[in-house]
């Protein structure tokens, strides 16, 4: 698993920019966007506009946000056809459509210029508790490491059995969900006597 | 190993941005940020310095077992969501802060999960779902009258799909509050899907659950004691009443079973504050619209006076709120299915306790700290 930032960035006034500024401002144009009235209008181009700037400004690559926004259709689709369902929704289709992707388009963006740890940083500064904090950091941290093992475990399945009855694959694929969770209470155990070893605390 | 390998996220209960109004948003982000102050607040008074890290490790944890698929009929997979079992295995206090940073990654990083709708997802799959379910967890396997694995195996099915339910219904009233979709499309539509998606969900939850208590039975011991997010989860001791076991800095293991004496002493009013959150997020979301009165706000009010009488609201609402809705046939309907569906999952999960739980016992007593 390869996490956003692994991927090159340029330098641009808007990677530079502080991190607490861009997360307020991404906060701001995501709540001004989603409570924009529920019928499509000349108002969704305000933010389509903002956004089309921040995106030539930040030179985020087409494709990069074509793939993640595509990947985003699915459940955008699931949830707005319960409102084609039925006739009072209906005409706010294509208005929901818009919002949410526009909303979308400026997580992206922000995602784009804004590496998870500068994140941290800016929600540190925005007083988000020490637990959470620390609990974001080594969750962001140890992701590709537990995917990475995950993957490892299930490829080491596959390769020792041959089963294709479903009744097997749960079973399998339970115990090695339950032992990924006992492999991670060891790493944990590591990791604390790591830290101190490192002057945590 | 691409971006390709993401699995896609069939459940719909992740909210997306856009589809929350302004007050259905700050409602939830209300509840929602109580509930993760609570979780706060209980972490903090019980959480070993020590068992700090195991917090980001579980969230972790959870996005990587939501990359393995189950498969399901038909070429199709799912994947776990993993509330519940998070709250079954380190408590639920410790389950909403995990869930919660879990819904904080999938935000900010994979655009996965609105910005405006993350106090709604919090509240939906962090506190419904975890404590929700746990709280069926820890019902039925105190009523259960079965030996302790099975019971636990047992509990841990049918909660993973009691919770899963319950939040979608959750869901599906903060869609109609905000007026996204009318009540009479959304719950039938969350609920059905949401029925079946669950009983993939409490399966997994019950496998996994089995294995770790196979493999390393002391891990749950926190789980299911309750009084600690995931106390003896390092110190692996069964001093279940001493919050902090004076010990050194070795990590020796013993069998945690044997200390689930002091169960209830500290986590009954833990759980209330949890259960309370729940019925109001119930009260709020769903019943303006499961109640027969029309007008939403009213309904709203006189429903908030009922909460404060009601005492024991967490399980009445589920029921009462599967009852009441003959607004029309479909609700109706949909309601009988989760009836129909809450005993076909009941069923279910006995009848796996009862196939799996045997091959519990022979290597929990030849080799009690696993590997």
């Amino acid at each position: 698993m390869r996490l956003p930032e692994t991927e090159s960035r340029p330098c641009t006034l808007l990677h530079r920019a502080p991190p607490r500024v861009k997360l307020v401002a991404a906060l701001v144009l995501v709540t001004g966007t989603a409570l924009l009235p529920r019928r499509l209008g000349p108002l969704y181009l305000a933010p389509a506009a903002v956004l089309g700037g921040l995106w030539l400004a930040s030179r985020m690559p087409l494709l990069y946000a074509l793939r993640r926004l595509l990947l985003a259709q699915t459940f955008i689709l699931g949830i707005a056809l319960l409102s084609l369902l039925s006739p009072s929704a209906r005409p706010g289709f294509p208005a929901t459509l818009s919002k949410s992707n526009l909303c979308i388009l400026a997580l992206l963006v922000l995602g784009w210029t804004t590496p998870f740890p500068e994140l941290l940083l800016a929600l540190r500064r925005l007083r988000l508790p020490s637990v959470m904090l620390t609990t974001l950091a080594l969750m962001y941290r140890y992701l590709p490491v537990l995917a990475e093992e995950a993957r490892r475990m299930e490829r080491a399945r596959a390769s020792r059995t041959f089963s294709r009855k479903r009744r097997i694959a749960w079973q399998n694929l339970g115990a090695i969900l339950g032992r990924l969770f006992v492999r991670t209470a060891d790493r944990a155990e590591r990791i604390y006597l790591a830290m101190c070893a490192r002057g945590w605390r | 190993m691409g971006r390709e390998e993401k699995p896609q996220r069939q459940h719909i209960m992740h909210l997306p941005d856009g589809f929350l109004d302004a007050k259905t948003a700050l409602l939830s982000t209300g509840v929602a940020g109580a509930g993760v102050g609570l979780a706060l607040r209980q972490v903090r008074t019980t959480l070993e310095p020590r068992q700090m890290p195991m917090l980001g490790l579980a969230a972790a944890f959870v996005f990587a077992a939501q990359m393995l698929n189950f498969p399901v009929a038909g070429g199709t997979s799912g994947h776990l969501l993993g509330g519940v079992l998070t709250a079954i295995l380190l408590g639920p206090a410790a389950a909403v802060l995990v869930m919660t940073c879990v819904l904080i990654v999938q935000c900010l990083v994979f655009n996965d999960g609105g910005l405006l709708a993350l106090g709604a997802n919090v509240f939906n799959m962090a506190i419904v779902n975890a404590c929700g379910g746990y709280f069926v967890f820890r019902l039925l396997k105190r009523l259960a009258r079965m030996e302790n694995n099975r019971a636990t195996v047992f509990a841990a099915g049918f909660a993973g799909w009691f919770g899963t339910v319950l939040a979608s219904i959750t869901c599906a009233g903060q869609l109609a509050l905000s007026g996204q979709s009318p009540w009479s499309v959304a719950f039938p539509a969350m609920a059905l899907i949401h029925i079946l998606i669950g009983a993939g969900e409490g399966l997994a939850t019950a496998l996994i659950t089995m294995a770790v208590l196979r493999a390393r039975p002391e891990l749950l011991a926190g789980g299911q004691a309750g009084c600690l997010p995931h106390g003896q989860l390092l110190a692996g001791t069964g001093e279940a009443g001493a919050l902090r076991p004076a010990r050194s800095a070795g990590f020796s293991r013993q069998d945690g079973l044997g200390g689930t004496g002091g169960e209830l002493c500290a986590s009954r009013p833990r759980l209330l504050g949890f259960g309370l959150l729940i019925s109001l997020g119930l009260v709020v979301f769903v019943a303006p619209f499961a109640c027969p009165w029309p007008d939403g706000l009213q309904a709203v009010a006189k429903a908030l006076g009922f909460a404060g009488q009601a005492a024991p609201p967490l399980i009445k609402g589920p029921v009462s709120e599967y009852r009441l809705p003959f607004i029309n046939s479909l609700s109706a309907a949909t309601a009988v299915a989760g009836v129909i569906g809450a005993i076909l999952a009941f069923i279910g999960a006995y009848g796996l306790a009862r196939l799996l739980a045997p091959g519990l016992d022979a290597p929990k007593k030849d080799a009690p700290s696993g590997n």
